[in-house]
């Protein structure tokens, strides 16, 4: 019988070891996307005339994919519910659903971007699109990196293994889901 | 420090959520705070396009710190998490705020004192001595790292 060498619990915290790592990289991950976002803030605060660039981004493009990650966001909550109530095979529904959720916000944003490329908007047109493909295509990374997890996990819960992962998964997903929160008005919104 | 227990093949988390010691999360309708989230995200695109720059401030970045405390709390379940959870959290954040109060004079300013920044975002410096100006100043033809 193989046996597990790790700690399931941090003693003095009383949490599970899991999802305290998950905290961590979270805490990661507000160092990195809160430096690009912070950084951008004050460029463009600094520079009002990159208003005229942002005013060719598509604020309803934006708000479809806003509308994406919070319905995926509510699929990966309700996965965890029924995680608790041990219905494995419920909680890998939902996760894929949130996987499907994650891939509609990527289709929607590879035609955006093929669409503003053709019109001439790369990288190197400006400061703003400079923050916006880092920005947007660091925060896009980000959810590939998590529905690859995520689908793991779902195998599992299927199976009503592990399915305290199930809730780990979903506090990274509900970061992405945050940061995009913040990224809509900034690059979208604001013109 | 840690728990030294070793589980067992798959874990204290067969058939469950949670280890031993971790409360589990209070019953929320989910369905309900979605619903309130889509509401903001239409406030948050409708408040614009009144064109009011107050309002517009408001609606989309008042409305997103709205939201994504509702998301933190409410699917993160913030709110009832550990206390070392809220720690880290804000040395992160304490970390941002950081870095923006040490860059933003430098980057959102056209000028300060001693120094002033051309077109192109390159810093000049400025000086009443001819013998500094020769050390500090860059040569017009200096630009973008030609000669």
């Amino acid at each position: 019988m193989s046996v597990k060498t790790i700690a399931t619990q941090r003693a003095s915290m009383n949490i599970p070891t899991g999802r305290l790592a998950v905290w961590w990289v979270l805490v990661s991950e507000i160092v990195i996307f809160g430096g690009v976002l912070v950084s951008y803030l004050m460029h463009r605060l600094g520079h009002p005339e990159w208003g005229e660039q942002a005013a060719y981004t598509n604020m309803w493009i934006g708000a479809t994919n806003t509308f994406v990650l919070l319905t995926s966001s509510l699929s990966a909550v309700l996965a965890h519910q029924a995680a608790e109530k041990g219905d494995g095979p419920k909680a890998a529904r939902l996760l894929y659903l949130t996987v499907l959720g994650g891939l509609t916000f990527l289709v929607i944003k590879s035609f955006e971007w093929t669409h503003e490329i053709r019109e001439g908007f790369v990288l190197q047109s400006g400061g703003f699109w400079s923050y916006y493909y880092t920005a947007a295509g660091l925060h896009a990374f980000h959810v590939m990196a998590g529905m690859g997890v995520i689908l793991w996990v779902a195998n599992d819960a299927k199976k009503n293994q592990e399915l305290h992962r199930v809730e780990n998964v979903g506090i990274y997903w509900h970061f992405v889901d945050i940061v995009w929160i913040f990224l809509f008005p900034l690059l979208y919104i604001a013109k | 420090m840690t728990s030294t227990a070793h589980a067992p093949a798959h874990g204290t988390a067969h058939g469950s959520a949670h280890g031993p010691g971790d409360a589990h999360a209070p019953h929320r309708n989910y369905v309900k705070i979605w619903g309130i989230l889509c509401a903001l995200l239409v406030v948050s695109v409708v408040g614009p396009m009144l064109g009011i720059r107050w309002v517009m401030l408001i609606t989309a970045f008042g409305v997103a710190l709205v939201k994504a405390y509702m998301v933190a709390k409410n699917f993160m379940h913030l709110d009832i998490e550990k206390p070392i959870v809220h720690w880290i959290l804000l040395v992160a954040l304490a970390l941002m705020v950081l870095l923006y109060g040490a860059l933003a004079p430098d980057v959102q300013k056209g000028e300060g004192t001693g120094w002033k920044k051309d077109a192109g975002f390159h810093h000049s410096f400025v000086t009443s001595k001819p013998h500094e100006a020769g050390k500090h100043e860059k040569p017009e033809n200096a630009e973008h790292g030609k000669p």
